[in-house]
């Protein structure tokens, strides 16, 4: 799928999985009994998992399974793995419907030769998505071997049943076959024809349990291959010519420097520009002593100015939700608030750069790129070579993180394009600098709102603009009767590159909403509980934030410059509610987090273990944006360079976190990945105003802004 | 014009021909083929290309020939004994101290490093020393838990 495709499927809440064309896979598989599912076929899983009803989005996910000969398993899915452990719990819904243990499972993924289609690996859809097919597989699978074991054990199905990789006559524990004898010798393809039995959360062995990650050794070792550990013989490092300021053309070359790098080769393309050398530090070297002169587009905007010209630059806008009469709304309401809201650009700023390596043989090109969309990478790089999909490979490999960052390929595309003219196979890793250039940023956005309350503490009226930010997770779960909604956008507005960061959107608009409903409850003289105890329609909501409540003690005395924050929030299917504890000292205006709890509730809880490491991980980068993340520009001259200028969440500024979860075993489970960090921002925001009385009404809360925000 | 120098990687001696003004980094990852070592920023301000160099933690992207000619480097190849993981590596597992994995190598040698000068940290001691290593995932709390797991174990061992 095309990046601009995801963009605005990943700005927007996406509630059902993207449906495409099954590939064409099976002839290169080996022996054994294999399952293939595609989403089409998921109206058998009614009930179970998500409905797919709705809009006729093209989405979809094609998995299969194969039980081998010696009884092992694949699993085949076209997801990757970039740290939020779906490597694991995919593997734990297959065996526990399989009844193998995990260890059984190899898990084969985002290798376009070898899985089928996947859209990509973004949105938190693979846990809501993936996981029920791959339980619908194995489920299938288990019938299967059930069957054959019938046969072969002259008894009737119902007499069998599976446990811990063999076929047991119940009752009884010497009469069984294992699965590599019921598999040896034969080839046995299946798609679901009927709904199967999945399990119950009483049955489970292995759902729900907490398994540790299976990457574990690999990484911890130094052994686990990431897209720059690949090396190709006769391989070049390119390193790539760039202008100063982005969205620069280039005017004129000059390479008359490179004859002092013995080796060195230009290769240049358009606007790419770049060298290639057998040792990257040459290339690099040699890649600086080349002299472009480009032509800069002019500057707009910069970091202070930009949100004023979103407000005078977009007009248009779309209506996303809307109720009631708000000309009534607003005479009828005792206390009307009123605030803009501000968030800066943030860069995704993963650990691993963006990386290529890759070569051509034969006029086919194979590629390890650290990419979340490795159908997509198949796609963009075939069309820009005009060449069949099917002779570009795109290899399994590890991420360095992702977050949304790595859904888009300009360093596979670079890559190729330099292995194409030279003939040479090719490794491109962006250096830090470049990320902070070329990387998507997520946009910088004006919220605009505007509440009223009536003389009962009710929320009467709810009109909120949103300039960029995108409408996922904006559906009023609160009781405004009188509400508008409205999304503006222009494409091109921003000055470079963005794109989808960690639940797009939305960490930026409950920063905004939940700051207001906290501003609107003092307004009244309500605590910031009551009043969205008060307010909120949704049991499931209520339910989540009294969890958070009673967890985090949000009646426990504070100490002196402390201050309680609350922030609510859905995404992903998932609700979330965070409260914060944070001390700000009045004289520096520095904001110190010291407690966190996070209340999801997120549907049947996989693996209890890795949901909480990625609800942790989520609220510990959230902290980033909220407090300290800003892209610094003027214009397409990104002034933010390195991670100095960058600072993000470190040790010393983690505080404790519990994660807690409702108790939802037989429902679906919903998603992990993005929705904790959502709430972040507006759980520290209303605790920094809680403790010193500073509303900051733009993220990141640096001290400068809390200092000019303190009542005097 | 190269040069071959030597040094000590996980106590094997190697030499290896470099132009001279290579980082160690590159000199490992590239010339010598242990890609366990990262590269993430090339400034020395996260920490993913730290090895041991003399006993000592060092950024490798901005260690030069002048400090590792002749020196003693242990990278996150050489931790484990043979097959038998260092109780660091073990502890990382069981506190699941890794999303992405591509700052753990890093984590993990910049750990060896604080125990080899201070067996048993505090939880304060830890967070100072480690705060110079960047991890976006955002696994610091179990990285502490697991230092601290790994400390008790070789501290009892001593």
């Amino acid at each position: 799928m095309e990046a601009e495709k995801i963009n605005q499927l990943y700005f927007s809440d996406v509630n059902q999985p993207i449906k495409y064309d099954r590939r064409k896979f099976l002839k290169q598989l080996g022996k054994g009994i294999i399952v293939i599912f595609s989403l089409s076929e998921l109206s058998l899983l009614q009930g179970w998992s998500q409905p797919t009803n709705a809009r006729n989005e093209e989405i979809d996910f094609n998995a299969y399974l194969r039980v081998k000969e010696d009884g092992r398993v694949d699993c085949y899915t076209g997801k990757i793995e970039m740290g939020q452990g779906i490597i694991t719990s995919l593997a734990q819904a297959l065996a526990e419907e399989l009844e193998v243990s995990i260890d059984q499972v190899d898990m084969v993924m985002g290798d376009t030769k070898l899985c089928p289609y996947d859209a990509g690996t973004w949105g938190s859809l693979t846990t809501r998505f993936a996981d029920p097919v791959i339980r619908a597989a194995a489920a299938e699978a288990r019938e299967i071997l059930i069957e054959i074991a019938s046969e072969k054990l002259g008894e009737p199905v119902e007499n069998l049943e599976a446990v811990n990789g063999s076929v047991y006559v119940k009752g009884s524990a010497s009469r069984k076959i294992d699965y590599a004898v019921l598999t040896k010798g034969k080839k046995i393809v299946r798609s679901l024809t009927k709904k199967p039995e999945i399990k119950k959360a009483k049955d489970f062995k292995i759902v729900g349990k907490s398994v540790i990650s299976t990457d574990a050794m690999a990484k911890v070792t130094g052994r686990a291959k990431y897209s720059a550990d690949i090396k190709l013989p006769g391989m070049v490092y390119a390193s790539v010519v760039r202008p100063v300021i982005f969205g620069s053309k280039k005017i004129a070359v000059d390479a008359s420097a490179l004859n002092n790098f013995n080796g060195a080769q230009l290769i240049e393309d358009g606007d790419l520009v770049a060298v290639i050398h057998s040792e990257s530090e040459v290339a690099a070297k040699a890649a600086q002593s080349i002299k472009i002169t480009w032509e800069a587009p002019e500057s707009k905007a910069n970091t202070e100015t930009i949100f004023n010209y979103f407000e005078d630059t977009i007009t248009q806008s779309t209506v996303f939700e809307e109720g009631g009469d708000l000309v009534s709304g607003k005479q009828n309401s005792e206390k009307i608030v009123q605030a803009d809201y501000h968030d800066g650009y943030k860069a995704h700023a993963a650990i691993e750069t963006h990386c290529a390596t890759c070569y051509f043989e034969n006029d086919k090109l194979t590629v390890w790129a650290s990419t979340q969309t490795p159908f997509g990478t198949q796609k963009e790089l075939a069309d820009t070579f005009k060449m069949p999909q099917e002779d570009v490979h795109v290899k399994q490999i590890f991420l360095g993180g992702g977050f949304g960052g790595k859904i888009y390929n300009l360093q596979a595309v670079e890559a190729a394009k330099i292995a194409k003219i030279s003939g040479k196979p090719v490794q491109l890793a962006w250096t830090r600098r470049e990320e902070f250039m070329y990387d998507r940023f997520r946009p910088a956005a004006l919220l605009k709102i505007r509440s009223g309350v009536d003389n009962h503490g009710k929320l009467n009226l709810w009109e909120f603009d949103i300039y960029c930010a995108g409408t996922r997770g904006t559906k009023l779960f609160y009781n405004a009767p009188n509400n508008l909604t409205r999304f503006f956008n222009k494409n091109d507005i921003h000055p470079f590159g963005t794109g989808a960061w960690r639940a797009p959107g939305n960490n930026t608009t409950t920063f905004a909403r939940e700051s207001h409903i906290d501003a609107t409850a003092h307004a009244i003289g309500q605590d910031p509980l009551e009043f969205r105890l008060n307010n909120l329609k949704d049991e499931n909501m209520i339910a989540t934030l009294k969890l958070a409540a009673d967890t985090f003690g949000y009646t426990s005395p504070k100490k002196e410059g402390h201050g309680y924050g609350i922030a609510l929030g859905e995404d992903a299917g998932t609700l979330v509610a965070i409260i914060s504890e944070v001390r700000v000292d009045k004289s520096t205006g520095e904001v110190h987090p010291v407690k966190i709890v996070c209340a999801q509730d997120m549907g049947q809880v996989v693996n209890p273990h890795g949901a909480t490491v990625q609800t942790e991980g989520g609220v510990t980068m959230g902290l980033g944006y909220a407090l300290y993340e800003e892209i610094e520009f003027d214009g397409g001259l990104v002034k933010t360079r390195t991670f100095g200028n960058y600072p993000f969440t470190t040790f010393s500024k983690t505080p404790k976190i519990t994660c807690v979860f409702m108790d939802k075993m037989n429902a679906a489970p919903q998603g992990g990945g993005e929705p904790a960090i959502i709430c972040v921002g507006g759980a520290i925001a209303n605790a920094v105003f809680d403790a010193c009385g500073a509303r900051v009404n733009r993220m990141p809360i640096t001290p400068k802004r809390v200092l000019a925000a303190m009542p005097l | 014009m190269k040069q071959t120098i030597g040094f000590k990687l996980n106590g094997k001696k190697v030499t290896v021909a470099i132009n001279g003004d290579e980082s160690l980094l590159t000199v490992l990852r590239e010339y010598l083929d242990n890609t366990g070592t990262k590269y993430s920023c090339g400034l020395g301000q996260c920490g993913a290309c730290t090895v041991i160099l003399n006993n000592k933690t060092a950024q490798s992207c901005m260690t030069y020939v002048d400090q590792f000619e002749n020196a003693d480097i242990i990278t996150i190849e050489g931790l484990a004994n043979n097959n038998e993981l260092h109780p660091i590596q073990e502890a990382f597992i069981a506190h699941d101290a890794l999303q992405c994995g591509f700052c753990t190598p890093g984590m993990i040698m910049n750990s060896y490093g604080l125990l080899l000068k201070n067996p048993n940290p505090s939880r304060e001691e830890i967070i100072s020393e480690m705060d110079v290593n960047l991890c976006r995932c955002g696994s610091y709390n179990n990285i502490v838990d697991a230092i601290e797991t790994a400390s008790e174990k070789m501290f009892k061992k001593l």
